[in-house]
């Protein structure tokens, strides 16, 4: 249960957004993908989850095609995806959002366990239940936005940007959430995050995009002592 | 070359140049295809109206017919009442619908997408049955508009129709040039701005509200005079002259031309024209009966709207500008 | 004073087919964030459809059944085959204009067609109920069981179909997909199959509107008709009243389009009656943009 991604080539209007990537995540793996802005790496997870069509190349999971598939049946196969920013829906309450991740599963005995986790890890969300998401803080949001991403049970999770607006206290939260999510749920995760080391302290490997193409692969802990890496990301 | 015809000195010449060249096609081409031409030149105005509205400032308007209407009638008043000359007629349709504009754009600014358009819907339906009520409107038969023959040193067969072509167009041609001025302007600026973002544009210190509300009172005097014009060629003005499909029509011309931009606003209007006579000659071979004769030019203009809107939906112009940038950037890398 | 009554009666009657119109575009309207112009025309298509049922099967009530069934079928039709192409191409400056636009076009193409291979023909639908008031003390009210089930549809619809959309997951995946179609695709929604689904309840509830009003008006079916424009233009009304989000207040505006336009038919003037609707549309937006029952806007991302 390997993500095989393979010479990855995808298009943002006339821009060559993602060149040639390839990479392989193993399962139970938290990788964490930084680099500058513009740098491919919303591109990378939109491709993978089947949201922008890839010009070239191939990416497989579990046998499935993911370039090829539409969003909604990759849920299906255990991909879920928290898009960047907007993975929430204000107009429904907290309640509303999570049930949304599981619409598809039908069983609501199972969802109503799995939403029971949620709150458990999330306690916030259970305080909030009945509101509109619309009220929630930015670190509430992004805590229902993860929390709908797992009610699906996914397998493989594509987190973009997560700690994008947050509080530096809240950034420390959500980030040890993701590390426990992993490990407990067994979840392989790709981390896409401009946050380069809050997100490299809590993986396990690292890959380091520039200009859409991979400028370096390594377990997170080597990254982190990279002078390289340091100084172009690290700020240090 | 590319920078004369974008200067203000250029423009004028285009236009100048235009209005000659329709001069000569005037006087070559038979009685039908000039009352065709007034007909068309009409439309150019209505649509444009539609475009600075709909494509410069994002406001959808379902019922420019009723604002049509506003001005026919008022250039028909003006004309019946106070026996003013042709062309002060036309300039009070302009400014009476203006007027009318700037009072709707009030109201209209505080209005989203559908509900501006229920409005304007509903506008358009209920505006023109008003000439019932009151007796120095015509009531249903409406009034007739005399714009008079054409002036004795033309000659003495200088035909009306011709007339009615050269009123037109050449209100057309300076309702353009003038257009087309405003929209290369800091206001045409500020629409785009405003329809592309309502807030940011806000952000950016663009006064929203006075924005739109401008857009609505120049599109509303370009429709008056779009109206006067309708009026002209058809001899008089009463309520069914403007009913609901003229609105659909102008709507569907709009996007037809490619409703953001003006280059195209010919293609609208010649497809207005052009349907009822491609119809009849369809419905002639079909065996030219009532039911077909009525309803075909309708439906292949809906048939044509479908199409232009999944297909092209930024207008055939608009679609070329784009195919051409995108070669360029590929080209080049 | 049984004048005011009667005036009253009707108005909530033709108030109450207006709602049924209404509910249809506030259905397509919370589900796919379309205004859907053609429904009017697909409503006219379902009667003409209902129309040759009762041929067949002698029987109103089947051909209601029939013909919401049927209208239900062509409007998922048009989902699939117009709007779906228009929502994947639909970027660049008209996008928020041009659904608008094609269901227009959509709308003139149904009339078209039906004027071309209908047009001639006299259709007429009778009521399957007595249309004929009920008489208390010598007084023959405006109300007559035919408008009596007018009304108790509306009613039972509105109650229904606000249940489903507030109650069910059914409901949940409609709005989601609606407000953030994205979204609801990576929380594995099949958004363009709901998106038809909500397209095909609304035109088995326009077809109902057309069903009802026929037999309530004169009874004849025609392109030209008034029935159809008053339905066309009134339904759109009085779902912009009422505030497109919500079902109740698509029945709050339709009601009191209705009561407005009685009490100006009978006690002012016939011909004022689209200026009328035109007036307390402008008079409701001025207070409320949003609508009677419309919620105040404000999307923060």
């Amino acid at each position: 249960m390997t993500l095989i991604v393979s010479e990855l080539c995808v298009d943002h209007g006339a821009i060559r957004a993602v060149d040639h990537v390839s990479l392989r995540i193993e399962q139970g793996q938290l990788a964490a993908v930084i680099g500058a802005n513009g740098a491919g790496k919303t591109t990378l997870l939109r491709a993978l989850s089947g949201l922008t069509p890839a010009r070239s190349g191939s990416a497989t999971w579990k046998g499935h095609d993911l370039l090829h598939s539409k969003p909604e049946k990759l849920v299906r196969f255990g991909v879920s995806h928290v898009s960047e920013g907007k993975s929430v829906i204000p107009e429904l309450s907290v309640e509303e959002n999570l049930n949304l991740g599981a619409l598809w599963r039908r069983n609501a005995k199972e969802s109503e366990q799995t939403r029971n986790k949620i709150f458990e890890t999330f306690p916030r969300l259970e305080e909030r239940a009945g509101q509109l998401a619309d009220t929630l803080s930015g670190g509430e949001r992004q805590m229902l936005a993860i929390g709908r991403a797992l009610m699906a049970k996914p397998e493989l999770l594509l987190l973009d940007e997560p700690s994008l607006g947050l509080a530096p206290l809240v950034i420390a939260q959500i980030f040890q959430s993701i590390r426990d999510l992993t490990t407990q749920m067994g979840l392989t995760v790709v981390l896409v995050e401009q946050n380069a080391l809050g997100a490299l302290e809590i993986a396990d490997v690292g890959i380091v995009l520039n200009l859409g193409r991979i400028a370096a692969t390594d377990r997170a802990q080597s990254l982190i002592e990279n002078p390289q890496v340091r100084a172009a990301y690290l700020g240090y | 070359m590319h920078k004369l015809i974008h200067s203000n000195i250029g423009r004028l010449l285009f236009f100048g140049a235009l209005g000659c060249l329709l001069f000569l096609a005037g006087n070559r081409v038979d009685e039908l295809r000039v009352y065709q031409g007034a007909t068309l030149a009409m439309f150019v105005v209505a649509i444009s109206s539609i475009i600075l509205l709909t494509g410069y400032s994002g406001q959808v308007s379902l019922g420019h017919g009723a604002l049509l209407a506003i001005g026919g009638y008022s250039a028909v008043l003006a004309r019946n009442y106070w026996s003013l000359p042709i062309w002060l007629c036309f300039a009070v349709a302009v400014l009476a619908t203006a007027a009318a504009g700037s009072v709707l754009g009030t109201a209209a600014a505080r209005l989203s997408g559908p509900y501006l358009a229920g409005t304007t819907l509903a506008l358009a339906v209920g505006l023109p049955s008003i000439a019932n009520q009151f007796s120095f409107l015509g009531g249903e038969q409406g009034l007739l508009f005399d714009v008079g023959a054409p002036p004795a040193f033309l000659g003495a067969d200088f035909s009306p129709y011709k007339w009615y072509f050269w009123i037109a167009s050449s209100a057309a041609l300076i309702a353009l040039w003038w257009l087309q001025n405003i929209l290369r302007s800091r206001y045409g600026r500020t629409w785009r701005a405003v329809r592309g973002n309502e807030v940011a544009a806000e952000l950016s210190g663009i006064h929203v509200g006075k924005a739109k509300t401008l857009a609505f009172t120049l599109s509303a005097g370009l429709a008056g005079l779009g109206g006067a014009l309708l009026a002209m060629t058809i001899g008089t003005v009463s309520p069914s002259a403007f009913p609901l499909t003229l609105s659909f029509s102008l709507l569907t011309g709009a996007v037809l031309s490619g409703v953001t931009t003006l280059p195209g606003v010919m293609i609208g209007a010649v497809t207005l024209v052009a349907t009822p006579e491609i119809a009849n000659a369809i419905s002639h071979r079909l065996g030219d009966s009532g039911a077909v004769t009525s309803n075909l030019p309708g439906l292949l203009v809906s048939a044509l709207l479908i199409l232009v809107v999944m297909l092209v939906p930024n207008g055939p112009v608009e679609q070329l500008r784009s195919i051409r940038t995108r070669r360029s950037v590929s080209t080049s890398r | 004073m049984f004048t005011f009554i009667d005036t009253l009666l009707i108005g909530l009657t033709s108030g109450a087919v207006y709602s049924l119109m209404a509910i249809a575009l506030v259905l397509v309207w919370r589900s796919t964030r379309v205004v859907n112009f053609a429904q009017a025309g697909q409503a006219l298509l379902s009667t003409y459809i209902g129309y040759e049922c009762m041929g067949r099967f002698h029987s109103f009530w089947i051909a209601l059944a029939l013909a919401m069934i049927l209208g239900a079928g062509v409007s998922a039709l048009i989902e699939m085959l117009f709007m779906r192409t228009l929502f994947k191409r639909n970027t660049g400056p008209i996008a928020g204009v041009a659904p608008i636009i094609a269901t227009l076009g959509l709308l003139g193409i149904i009339r078209g067609g039906i004027g071309i291979f209908m047009g001639g023909k006299e259709t007429i639908i009778r009521p399957p109920l007595s249309n004929v008031g009920f008489t208390i003390s010598g007084h023959t009210f405006a109300l007559s069981p035919f408008k009596l089930v007018i009304l108790s549809a509306v009613l039972i619809m509105m109650i229904l179909l606000s249940l489903i959309f507030t109650k069910t997951n059914i409901g949940l995946a409609l709005r989601a997909s609606a407000y953030a179609p994205e979204i609801a695709r990576l929380a594995g929604v099949k958004v363009d199959a709901i998106r038809t689904l909500g397209w095909a309840i609304a035109g088995a509830a326009g077809a109902a509107a057309g069903m009802l009003q026929t037999p309530n008006g004169t009874g004849a079916l025609s392109p030209d008709s008034l029935e159809f424009s008053l339905l066309l233009v009134f339904g759109f009304i009085a779902a912009v009243i009422g505030g497109l989000e919500s079902l109740v207040g698509a029945v709050i505006g339709g009601l009191l389009l209705g009561l407005v336009l009685a009490i100006v038919l009978m006690y002012v003037n016939a011909t004022l009656l689209f200026m009328t609707a035109f007036v307390l549309l402008i008079v409701v937006l001025l207070v409320r943009p949003q609508g009677i029952m419309g919620k105040k806007a404000g999307r923060r991302a």
